[in-house]
């Protein structure tokens, strides 16, 4: 390999040593007007192009230096004062070459002039090149030849407005020189695959790609011809270049060449040729990747959607969705061997083309989605990472786009999508969906909605058969759970009767869910039934809710912080609670008061304790407002407090934690606010005093958190102090 | 030495020139001695007129037994060295016997005189026409004094002039058909036609065009063929696949060619054959030769 690599060099040098040398020579005859002498040398130069031994690459350097030379010649050439021979003329005197190649490189140079001087139509002298071309038949040097003839005849086509605009169809001559070439070329370029000089199918491969340009080079021509307009394109352009790349039966080429007319066309004409282009696709090698093309084409008009709101009603007069739609089905029931990623990517890019085009139209998307469904049920189990990103993509799609996944909720389809996901997956998809509606703060409020958004996102709320438990992340498993429980409150409606449905809905999903769930969740749907519950005025419903709690907190949760953080929300919700009566409210209370003061944790207890002090002092208009028994609760916290001072005197012979004292310090402060007229001024000076006797205590440890909070509490005294008026006059009899 | 190249010398000098030799057009002739000169061009029936100047060297008067101006028509076959056949003789005698002392013009003239042969320079014969003026003279040799001069018929477009159109091949290898729009072209015309490739299972390299001059002399048992390829024209370069055709446009005018010449005088023939071939990679070599009748046409010349 490397010999060869170094053989090319050689011989590449030898090709450019030899162009060089004529070239010279080719010069010197220029410069004297020598028009014989110029002929002779510029085709012994051309003769160079003539060598089988470079790759593509080094051929196009060499064909680069011959261009350059040609261009000087062309100069000459076009003066007929230096040389004296007409251009007529001249046209046949080149022609005396005996050698094919540099015959025709000079006949393309002189019918360029030929064309300029337009002593002859330029339709007659493209068509007799184009003709002519024909001689080579060699592919890279047959590529070359006459991607020199495109290059050259660019800006001399009939075209119209041009200066060279013929009578009658001369738009016509154009398109046709062109179309032309473009067939010759790819036929070149396709028969590199049987005949080239690569031996190994790889490097021909790599070395026909590098020539793909060449070909491609003609569509962007024809792209640019001011006279192709959508009738044009429609009944000739596009047929006959179809017809090219249909008949080839080269994958390559008609990968690369579909992608070509769908870029460089303008999308409007593919909106109108639709059928056309689709049409062609099933006719493609059933390797060639028909499913980027499609893609891209989506991609294409998508965008070209939401250029401008203008477009829209073309995409409706040509029925671009159940075309795009029929042409993905026959695709991919065309190409069986098709990978299931292939497929999914082809439904997502129909998907994102009718969300941009029908965002009204959520049957399409419904309709995608069982198309897909329907795909994936033919696949025994998901495994392409790949393929699973792209469902993933799909799924994505419409949330996005609608904002909202009450929209999603009603597509019969997503969820079955759904299912062919993988556990990780599926996981990861029903986070996106909950993101999505507390993103949007969108509020389900119907229990079938409800109830469908669970069977999404059941993932999360169950264990589902054949999950490794072992593997799940702590971390991650608690973000979900925390997200479940958020998404609770989400699911709303005034209408108790609705409501009600929802909860139980809510509750049968949850239920489920095992020991590890259920204190994320459980707590989210015990305050939602509260919600309701309070809402409607149904007290034994509500009470029924709270022995519920308080026997599951009893029952199920072993965990001693979850008892913790379980005892908080109960507290805090059963002190939004109005809905009950006093009997009731205080069997409750007391319960509640009571497992506070059950709790593991000496800290846990007294912080759990001082809370409960709040469900006797509700601040609202007809709050309860027992002043003694709040005062009674926060005597208690003390007393906790005190206790757990004293046994971590007796555990580690060092103090407790002195930040408790001041936790209660600031809910004395606030009860005093609040004008609860228990709570005296002496109380919360003899508080502040213990506090700082504490503090200054050999056994207490200093705690800087302690400092700081006490610190801002006292702060917050002497800044109610100085603010005057009811306030100021309160807390005035304070000292610090 | 002088003296004896004095001795040889001829006593006295000739020139012979046409009446309309400054505006006649001129040829190029190649003469044995391989130079290259311009002489004057005729065709049959035409009168060729001049004049003989004969210009004695100073002081020195030649003896005569008459002077005479021959035309002559000479085929000359090279394996036959020095045996000229005079299909055309023509003599005009100049002056009687006597002696000449200065310069003296003898004006000539054959009237429409019929050449029907063309002077032609071949590879083992050769047909020329001259002009031959003798001064005769007793015991010692005559002097003879030759000119050149080309001649070169034309002859109207032929009335029928049929494409030539084949289908060539090799069984289950090699299958083509090529046409050639005309079987009859004038020395400045173009070739033009298409090769159509109906099958090709071997791997062709390339394909030319060659024009192929067939000289033909003497005849029976005697007969010498000499061929000569005048053009190696590439036609195409690469391997076709089926269903090509590939487009033939070869101009003639760059090539030294004659009018094809039918069995002349009974001593010669020229004939001109297009031979189309093909090459493969093994740079093996099929061909398919046809004749093609040249012919010179005036408005082209």
């Amino acid at each position: 390999m490397l010999n060869g690599t170094e053989d090319e060099e050689k011989w590449l040098a030898e090709g450019i040593a030899g162009i060089q040398h004529n070239a010279f020579y080719m010069h010197r005859a220029l410069d004297s007007n020598n028009l014989r002498e110029a002929l002779k040398y510029s085709a012994q130069m051309l003769s160079e192009l003539r060598t089988s031994k470079l790759s593509p690459r080094k051929y196009y350097e060499l064909y680069m230096r011959a261009f350059d030379e040609l261009k000087r010649l062309e100069l000459f050439f076009k003066d007929d004062s230096k040389h004296g021979v007409s251009v007529v003329d001249l046209y046949e005197l080149v022609q005396h070459a005996g050698n094919i190649l540099p015959r025709l490189y000079l006949l393309c140079t002189v019918g360029s002039i030929y064309i300029k001087s337009k002593e002859a139509p330029a339709k007659e002298v493209l068509k007799d090149l184009v003709e002519m071309c024909r001689g080579v038949q060699h592919p890279i040097r047959g590529l070359f030849l006459r991607s020199y003839l495109a290059q050259i005849s660019r800006d001399k086509l009939p075209d119209i407005g041009s200066e060279y605009e013929g009578d009658a169809d001369t738009v016509m001559d154009a398109v046709d020189f062109v179309l032309q070439n473009f067939t010759e070329m790819n036929k070149l370029w396709v028969r590199m695959q049987h005949q080239g000089p690569g031996r190994v199918r790889e490097k021909r491969e790599k070395e026909r790609s590098e020539l793909q340009d060449l070909v491609g080079k003609n569509l962007h021509v024809l792209s640019q011809i001011e006279g192709v307009d959508l009738e044009m394109y429609k009944e000739t352009v596009l047929p006959r270049v179809l017809e090219q790349v249909v008949n080839c039966k080269d994958d390559l080429a008609q990968y690369y060449l579909m992608d070509c007319i769908i870029q460089v066309f303008p999308d409007e004409y593919h909106l109108q040729t639709l059928e056309t282009l689709l049409g062609a696709c099933p006719q493609l090698q059933p390797t060639v990747d028909v499913k980027t093309v499609l893609s891209r084409l989506m991609d294409r008009l998508s965008n070209y959607a939401a250029s401008s709101t203008d477009v829209l009603p073309e995409f409706l007069q040509v029925e671009a969705f159940s075309k795009l739609s029929n042409a993905i089905g026959k695709v991919i029931e065309a190409q069986v061997d098709m990978p299931a990623v292939g497929a999914i990517t082809l439904y997502v890019s129909l998907l994102t083309f009718t969300l941009r085009v029908h965002p009204d139209r959520l049957d399409h998307v419904d309709q995608v989605l069982g198309a897909c469904v329907k795909k994936l049920s033919n696949i025994p189990k998901l495994e392409d990472s790949r393929a699973m990103k792209q469902v993933v993509a799909l799924l994505s799609a419409p949330l996005e786009k609608y904002n909202d996944i009450v929209t999603a909720l009603t597509l019969s389809n997503y969820p079955r999508v759904m299912d062919h996901l993988d556990i990780g997956t599926n996981k990861l998809m029903a986070m996106v969906i909950i993101q999505s509606i507390m993103k949007n703060n969108s509020c389900i409020s119907t229990a079938d909605k409800v109830e469908v958004l669970f069977e999404l996102i059941k993932g999360l709320i169950k264990d589902t058969d054949g999950a490794d438990v072992d593997e799940l992340d702590e971390e991650d498993f608690k973000e979900e759970q925390n997200s479940v429980a958020r998404l609770i409150h989400m699911l709303y409606n005034d209408e108790p009767e609705e409501m009600l449905k929802i909860i139980c809905i809510v509750r049968k999903h949850t239920m489920v869910g095992g020991p590890k769930r259920l204190p994320f969740t459980v707590s989210s749907l015990v305050f939602s039934a509260l919600r309701a519950a309070n809402g409607c005025d149904i007290e034994h419903v509500a009470y029924e809710f709270f022995t519920q709690a308080f026997v599951l907190y009893e029952e199920e949760i072993a965990d001693s912080k979850a008892q913790v953080t379980a005892i908080h929300l109960i507290i805090g919700t059963l002190q939004r609670m109005n809905v009950f009566g006093v009997e009731n409210r205080d069997t409750l209370t007391h319960k509640a008061t009571g497992y506070s003061a059950r709790l593991l944790k000496k800290a846990d207890q007294c912080r759990a304790v001082y809370a409960c002090s709040h469900l006797f002092w509700v601040d609202d208009q007809d709050g309860i407002k027992d002043g003694e028994r709040v005062l009674l609760c926060l005597k208690r916290a003390l007393r906790i407090a005190n206790a757990a001072q004293q046994m971590a005197n007796v555990a580690r012979g060092s103090g407790g934690p002195v930040s408790l004292f001041v936790e209660i310090l600031n809910k004395y402060i606030y009860f005093f606010e609040k004008g609860n007229k228990q709570i005296t001024s002496s109380a919360i000076q003899g508080l502040i005093e213990f506090i700082n006797t504490e503090m200054q205590s050999d056994s207490t440890n200093p705690d800087s958190v302690a400092d700081a909070f006490l610190a801002s509490t006292l702060r917050y005294i002497q800044f109610q102090k100085q603010k005057g008026g009811v306030v100021g006059e309160k807390f005035e009899s304070i000292k610090l | 030495m002088n003296y004896l190249v004095g001795a040889f010398k001829p006593p006295c000098n000739i020139f012979i020139s046409f009446t309309d030799g400054r505006s006649r057009k001129q040829v190029p002739l190649k003469k044995e001695n391989g130079k290259t000169v311009m002489v004057a061009l005729f065709q049959s029936q035409e009168n060729i007129v001049g004049e003989v100047v004969i210009e004695p060297i100073h002081g020195k008067k030649v003896e005569h037994n008459g002077v005479k101006i021959e035309l002559l028509g000479q085929i000359e076959l090279y394996f036959d060295r020095g045996n000229f056949y005079d299909f055309t003789s023509l003599v005009r005698e100049l002056d009687v016997p006597g002696e000449l002392y200065e310069r003296k013009t003898y004006p000539f003239e054959f009237s429409t005189v019929e050449m029907p042969y063309e002077s032609y320079n071949g590879v083992n014969v050769r047909l020329r026409y001259i002009l031959k003026v003798t001064i005769s003279r007793n015991y010692v040799s005559n002097i003879v004094e030759y000119q050149d001069f080309v001649v070169r018929n034309y002859t109207p477009p032929p009335s029928i002039n049929n494409s030539i159109k084949m289908e060539v091949g090799i069984e289950d290898c090699l299958h083509i058909e090529f046409e050639y729009s005309k079987s009859k072209y004038h020395l400045k015309d173009v070739v033009i036609g298409k090769i159509y490739f109906l099958l090709v299972r071997i791997k062709l390299k390339n394909m030319e065009l060659e024009i192929r001059r067939r000289e033909s002399t003497g005849s029976g048992p005697n007969t010498y063929v000499e061929t000569e390829t005048l053009a190696k024209f590439e036609l195409m370069d690469g391997t076709p696949v089926r269903g090509e055709s590939i487009p033939i446009r070869l101009f003639l005018s760059p090539y030294e060619l004659t009018p094809t010449y039918r069995n002349i005088n009974n001593k010669f023939s020229v004939k001109y054959y297009l031979n189309l071939v093909l090459v493969d990679e093994e740079d093996r070599r099929y061909f398919k030769q046809q004749e093609i009748t040249m012919y010179r046409n005036l408005e082209a010349s």
